[in-house]
């Protein structure tokens, strides 16, 4: 672990601050992205993530603060190093799906197999369409398949799940998965805390322009949970029992109950004849942290 | 570098090409502005009869000579060697200089028949000396061409390049270019070398039907007139860019646009000829490039100048061209504010 922490992380945020006016949307954040792992930026809508990834891509000036890739302040390098997917971005019209990744790819000097790109994106049957005629999903995944056709060291994801099928969601993870087994750094917005908890290897969680945790998503349950969640319909527990010395939540039309002792519980709820046949015992999530530490729902 | 601006060169080309509507629109036109033009002029030449008097000064004393109280008979302050010309060229019905003594003719033009005829008429036998003036008779027709075909680039270029980098900028395919090692030089250079291909390409095709349709009068060197054309358009397309560089709304480029191509159409001499005109509206309309363009373009089109003779308006345009794009390259932004 010694050598370990002798690398230089391949990017390092330090004090970022981005006003737009009267909006603070970015207070002064600092963090590091380690090598050759999934990084995930989380946190509600209007969190300031799109904001600070943009900062850090080069296309948003930040008000103060910097960006370090490699040690140094991000620039030509950077540029031909990364690849970005937007969370939305506008193409050209009347080209093609394949002329305008052949367009991409020629800025690089590394580039990628193009073919390669089309298959791991499931672009084949699509190469000859017209950009304007994507599907949002379609859409999606052209999107970052021009962000993989230089074969980036490091890869800006901007929410690219969203409008995506379950299918080609999962068919996405897999990329990502293979992606990051290439020594490649992804950095990773998302609202799926599903996709986050799946994906990446170290977090942060912003709220507001500020962060409010960050390490790895085991860890930070670990720190923070000592307990597992009984969870049951609050129709089947109308009242709690009388003696109940458990933290207790109303959420979503469900009770959410917070224990260390399982058995104690549910020996209590029995015995105060509450009906257990739709009882539900799970571990803390990544989403229970979220919304503990930043007090919002979900955008769906 | 040159690989990436061919790579944006290519696309925008495929773009531009694929969208019939534009396309057609761009060439037809044009097109169709010059079938009308042969259509118009195709018929006689103008009514009126035009004499120059060959003098320094602009003033004109009409007691200097009765000849020069004809009713319905224009005259024109010019110096000498222009008149003679221009009597060579039927522009004129006929030059005289009174300090001399001596009138210039175009023996086969009707007109000049007419107006010898006059001034014999009022003046004792004797007084004047003949000088035959002869050549082909140069038309409004010839000398509009050159304006129209100008005009042409003019309004493609500037509209051409202006439109779609505001529309790039605000839809933020720009942004997502500016993630890419693109640099804003090599952005623009594609966009000028795209609309260059365009402007070239139509203009040879407007030059050949009025060759064709019209029998337009061309004297000069044609590389030259070439050259003259392609630094219109660059001149033009740097103009555009420099007024696009940061604008991200379509309805304030079209404002800036027209701003810019409507003072340049009405004084650059596209229609009429300046020489008349007040001389702080011939000293502004040097500020447009499409002045010096037609000029030069007028000068090998219908008095057969060459390369040396427009090397100054073509050292202008490009100064033009150098200035606009300085500026251009320094307003540059992917992003709207
Ligand atoms: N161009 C802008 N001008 C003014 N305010 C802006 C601009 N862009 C973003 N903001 C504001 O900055 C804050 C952060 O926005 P940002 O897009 O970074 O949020 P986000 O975390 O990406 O949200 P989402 O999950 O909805 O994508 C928001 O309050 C937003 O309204
Ligand atoms: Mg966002």
């Amino acid at each position: 672990m010694a050598t370990a922490k002798s690398v230089p992380p391949i990017l390092a945020v330090r004090e970022l601050v981005k006003d737009y006016g009267p909006v603070h949307a970015v207070r002064g954040i600092s963090f590091d992205v380690p090598r050759n792992c999934c990084f995930g930026l989380l946190g509600p809508n209007g969190a300031g993530k799109t904001t600070t990834v943009e900062i850090i891509e080069g296309v948003t000036p930040a008000t103060s603060g910097e960006v370090l890739y490699e040690g140094r302040k991000a620039g030509a390098q950077f540029r031909q190093d990364s690849g970005v997917q937007f969370q939305t971005a506008a193409l050209q019209d009347f080209i093609t799906v394949r002329e305008t990744l052949e367009m991409f790819h020629r800025l690089y000097r590394r580039r990628a197999d193009i073919d390669q790109v089309i298959a791991d994106c499931a672009l084949e049957k699509l190469q000859k369409r017209d950009n304007r005629k994507l599907s949002g999903g379609q859409r999606q995944r052209l999107l970052l398949a021009i962000a993989l056709v230089n074969d980036p060291k490091i890869l800006f994801l901007d929410e690219p799940t969203t409008g995506m099928d379950p299918q080609a969601r999962r068919n996405f993870w897999e990329l990502v998965e293979r992606i990051r087994a290439r020594n490649k750094t992804i950095v990773l917005t998302t609202h799926y805390m599903e996709e986050a908890q799946a994906l990446c290897d170290e977090i942060v969680i912003m709220n507001e322009g500020v962060i409010v945790t960050q390490g790895a998503p085991d860890t930070l349950l670990k720190a923070h949970y000592k307990e597992i969640i009984l969870e049951l319909p609050e129709a089947d527990l109308a009242e709690l029992p009388a003696e109940f010395p458990f933290s207790t939540y109303r959420r979503n039309g469900l009770v959410e109950i917070h224990t260390d002792d399982a058995n104690e519980a549910i020996t209590r709820l029995s015995r105060a004849g509450a009906p257990l046949g739709r009882l539900n015992i799970r571990p803390f999530r990544l989403e229970d942290l979220f919304l503990d530490l930043t007090g919002k729902e979900l955008r769906s | 570098m040159i690989q990436r601006i061919l790579a944006i060169l290519h696309a925008r080309n495929l773009e531009f090409l694929r969208d019939k509507a534009t396309l057609g629109w761009n060439v037809a036109m044009p097109l169709l502005l010059v079938a009308g033009m042969a259509a118009i002029f195709s018929g006689g030449d103008r009514a009126s009869y035009k004499v120059a008097l060959v003098q320094a000064e602009q003033e004109i004393n009409t007691a200097a000579h009765p000849y020069l109280e004809t009713r319905y008979f224009d005259f024109i302050a010019m110096d000498q060697e222009e008149a003679i010309q221009q009597v060579a060229n039927h522009q004129l019905d006929l030059a005289i200089n009174l300090n001399s003594g001596t009138y210039w003719i175009n023996p086969e033009s009707p007109g000049g028949y007419f107006a010898e005829r006059l001034l014999e008429a009022s003046s004792e036998e004797g007084a004047w000396l003949r000088q035959p003036a002869s050549g082909d008779p140069i038309t409004y027709v010839d000398w509009l061409i050159p304006g129209i075909l100008g005009m042409n680039i003019m309004f493609s270029c500037l509209f051409g390049v202006g439109y779609v980098v505001v529309r790039y900028r605000k839809n933020g395919f720009l942004k997502r270019l500016k993630a890419t090692p693109l640099r804003p030089v090599e952005f623009m250079s594609a966009q000028i070398l795209s609309r260059l291909l365009l402007a070239i390409f139509v203009t040879l095709l407007l030059y050949g039907a009025t060759r064709l349709l019209l029998d337009i009068r061309m004297e000069g060197s044609g590389l030259a007139l070439f050259l003259v054309a392609v630094l219109a358009s660059i001149s033009l397309v740097a103009i555009g860019l420099a007024m696009a560089a940061r604008v991200t709304s379509e309805e304030l480029a079209g404002g800036l646009l027209n701003l810019v191509t409507w003072p340049m159409m009405l004084l650059s001499g596209v229609w009429f000829s300046l020489a008349g005109a007040p001389q702080w509206v011939q000293q502004l309309s040097n500020i447009f490039p499409l002045t010096h363009a037609l000029t030069a373009a007028r000068d090998i089109m219908l008095y057969g100048a060459g390369f040396a003779d427009v090397l100054p308006q073509l050292l202008i345009l490009a100064g033009i061209t150098a200035a606009f794009l300085t500026l251009g390259a320094a307003l540059f932004r992917w992003r709207g504010a």
